[in-house]
């Protein structure tokens, strides 16, 4: 039996002033798995995310999070909603006049009743599950970009959430850095039952961990489906990203 | 939550809407001799669920087991587990004389880049004038409109406003001993020696110097700076001089606007309060004016945009950290740009007037 999309997205169209950016995109996410969506630069993928959780407003369309419509939502409902995503942002918009161990605390304090000391448990092992535990009394300038991007993937993960969503999370990082995120990516998909969509073109990192591909191109997903089916698939612009980014 | 024979027996889910409660209960407990914990009914454990039993580990006199967790949950805490994991240290804060020492040291070191930066400004400004590649086409022009155009209007009306209110405030006395028409000495000559250069001033150091700071700020964080020196550039000269040739030729026109406009608040006053005519009132304002007022009011302006530029790049310069750096350098751009406008004033008028 097909599972129940977590998200359920229809028809959205998005644009940028007069220039569309997604044209009547309809997809779904299943619970439990990590999807990755790819694409060329500038095909939408980014503003797919983030019409999704309502950082841009779609021109027309629907959007169903954990079987809610969240287009029209009043706020402080779409608030309780957004209590279970997390993401991670392209360049990690940790909050620069906070330590690290601030930023990561900022969900901990104002969505749970926790003890301090609670909090201060969790929030090492969520550094020390992204090698950072020293950091913790850092400022965000302090840090390399790939220090930043697992401290905000720390910060995204603070509440354990259902839904994880990550911007490039590899970009920019070694190769090692990479292939250990992708680990505990995994790491979390298995132990949280979380629900991961991935954004990258990262291929080294797509093989490792995607259960699911959304292949957007020219506006439009051109196709949905596991890895192996992208791989034999004959439509040109997928057959062209394996190929030309093959490496063996 | 059920103690039962010194085996702390937990039920369902220990996740971070669960914890708070519980770990109340268990608070209670403290003390008491708990063998085990045992989580046979617990279902899900999160990240807060482990934080919570490590927690609670540390209760109770000897470290109880934990017994009877299915595999899944074994997994979790094994993952989650914040026991052999360092405190979060605690940076100790120096001393007073150490942070007195450093503070003097980092003045010193304030002041000589800030002299340096003033040197490297000014030898460029000269130069620059004779150097018409060392930045764009037309950006003195730019920067004057954004300097001295957009300032304008509100220079004009507060000069308008400030006249009428020293008008107001001495015609009363003025009147007493019928001295109505020294209200236009007093006029002319607070607005070219005083008020028209300093309110300008403060004007153009919250606005214009501002926007320097923040402007150059921004480049620095965004490594905009950087690139201008990778393509072999000289910041200074290309971000830092079109400004100063501007504030240079804009100062002295807004400080000239400011005291016309003043002395014309002014007149409103002497003419519709004290019943004098404008010929009359102008006269007086010439007459008891001298060359060396209008000419040092000017010079003074010219010190005061100088100093506006020098400290908004010194401060945009030396920013750190992101975006919560480029608002402290703001700040503290406005603030230091007005103190010297006024430090300067002051020492002005102990040279010229003492």
């Amino acid at each position: 039996m097909m599972k129940e999309p977590i998200i359920s997205v229809r028809d959205l169209v998005a644009k940028y002033g007069d220039k569309t950016v997604l044209d009547r995109v309809s997809v779904d996410i299943f619970p439990h798995e990590i999807t990755v969506i790819l694409g060329g630069s500038g095909c939408g993928k980014t503003t797919l995310i983030k019409n999704i959780l309502k950082l841009y407003n779609p021109v027309s369309g629907s959007v169903k999070i954990l079987g809610k419509e969240i287009i029209g939502m009043e706020d402080d409902e779409f608030d309780q909603t957004l209590k279970q995503i997390g993401m991670l942002f392209q360049n990690g918009a940790l909050l620069n006049s906070m330590t690290i161990f601030e930023n990561i605390s900022i969900p901990l304090e104002q969505h749970t009743s926790l003890t301090p000391d609670i909090i201060e448990r969790i929030i090492r092992v969520k550094l020390s599950l992204v090698n950072l535990e020293s950091a913790a009394d850092l400022t965000p300038s302090e840090l390399s970009g790939g220090m930043k991007k697992r401290v905000a993937l720390a910060r995204a993960i603070a509440l354990d959430p259902e839904i994880l969503i990550c911007d490039e999370p590899s970009a920019g990082l070694d190769p090692l850095t990479s292939a250990s995120l992708d680990e505990l990516i995994l790491k979390l998909k298995e132990l949280l039952k979380m629900t991961i969509i991935i954004v990258t073109h990262e291929l080294a990192s797509i093989h490792r961990i995607a259960d699911r591909l959304i292949f957007l191109h020219d506006n439009k997903i051109i196709f949905t489906g596991t890895l192996a089916e992208a791989k034999s698939t004959d439509i040109p612009e997928v057959e062209s990203f394996f190929r030309v980014g093959r490496f063996e | 939550m059920i103690l039962k024979d010194k085996n702390l027996i937990f039920s369902g889910a220990l996740n971070k809407f669960t914890v708070p409660d519980l770990l109340r209960k268990c608070k209670l407990l403290a003390e008491k001799e708990i063998k085990s914990i045992d989580l046979k009914d617990v279902e899900t454990v999160d990240g807060a669920g482990v934080a919570f039993l490590d927690e609670i580990s540390g209760y109770f006199p000897e470290k109880p087991r934990i017994i009877n967790a299915n595999t899944e949950v074994k997994r979790t805490i094994k993952i989650f587990s914040s026991v052999g994991l360092q405190p979060v240290p605690v940076i100790e804060k120096d001393n007073f004389t150490v942070r007195l020492g450093e503070s003097v040291l980092s003045w010193k070191d304030s002041v000589v880049v800030s002299f340096t930066l003033a040197a490297d400004i000014i030898y460029w400004s000269i130069t620059g004038i004779f150097e018409r590649k060392s930045h764009r086409k037309g950006e003195v022009i730019h920067q004057s409109i954004l300097i001295g155009v957009d300032a304008l209007g509100i220079i004009s009306l507060l000069s308008l406003i400030l006249g009428l209110i020293l008008a107001l405030q001495s015609a009363a006395q003025l009147r007493q001993f019928g001295a109505n028409i020294f209200v236009a000495d007093l006029i002319a000559i607070s607005m070219v020696r005083e008020m028209g250069p300093m309110m300008t001033a403060i004007i153009v150091a919250g606005r214009s110097g501002s926007s320097i700071a923040s402007e150059i700020a921004t480049m620095k964080v965004t490594e905009e700076i950087d690139a201008l020196r990778m393509m072999a550039l000289n910041p200074i000269k290309y971000i830092v001089v079109p400004k100063f040739h501007a504030i240079t030729i804009c100062m002295p026109l807004l400080v000239t606007m400011s005291t016309l406009i003043g002395i014309v608040g002014g007149l409103i006053i002497a003419v519709t309060y004290l019943d004098l005519s404008a010929v009359s009132y102008f006269n007086q304002a010439i007459n008891v004016l001298t060359v060396k007022d209008v000419i040092i009011g000017l010079m003074k302006s010219l010190f005061f945009a100088w100093v506006i530029v020098i400290i908004g790049s010194y401060y945009g310069l030396k920013v750190k950290g992101g975006s919560e750096g480029v608002g402290k350098v703001t700040t503290l751009s406005v603030v230091a740009s007005i103190f010297w406008v006024i430090v300067l004033d002051a020492l002005n008028s102990l040279i010229f007037y003492f």
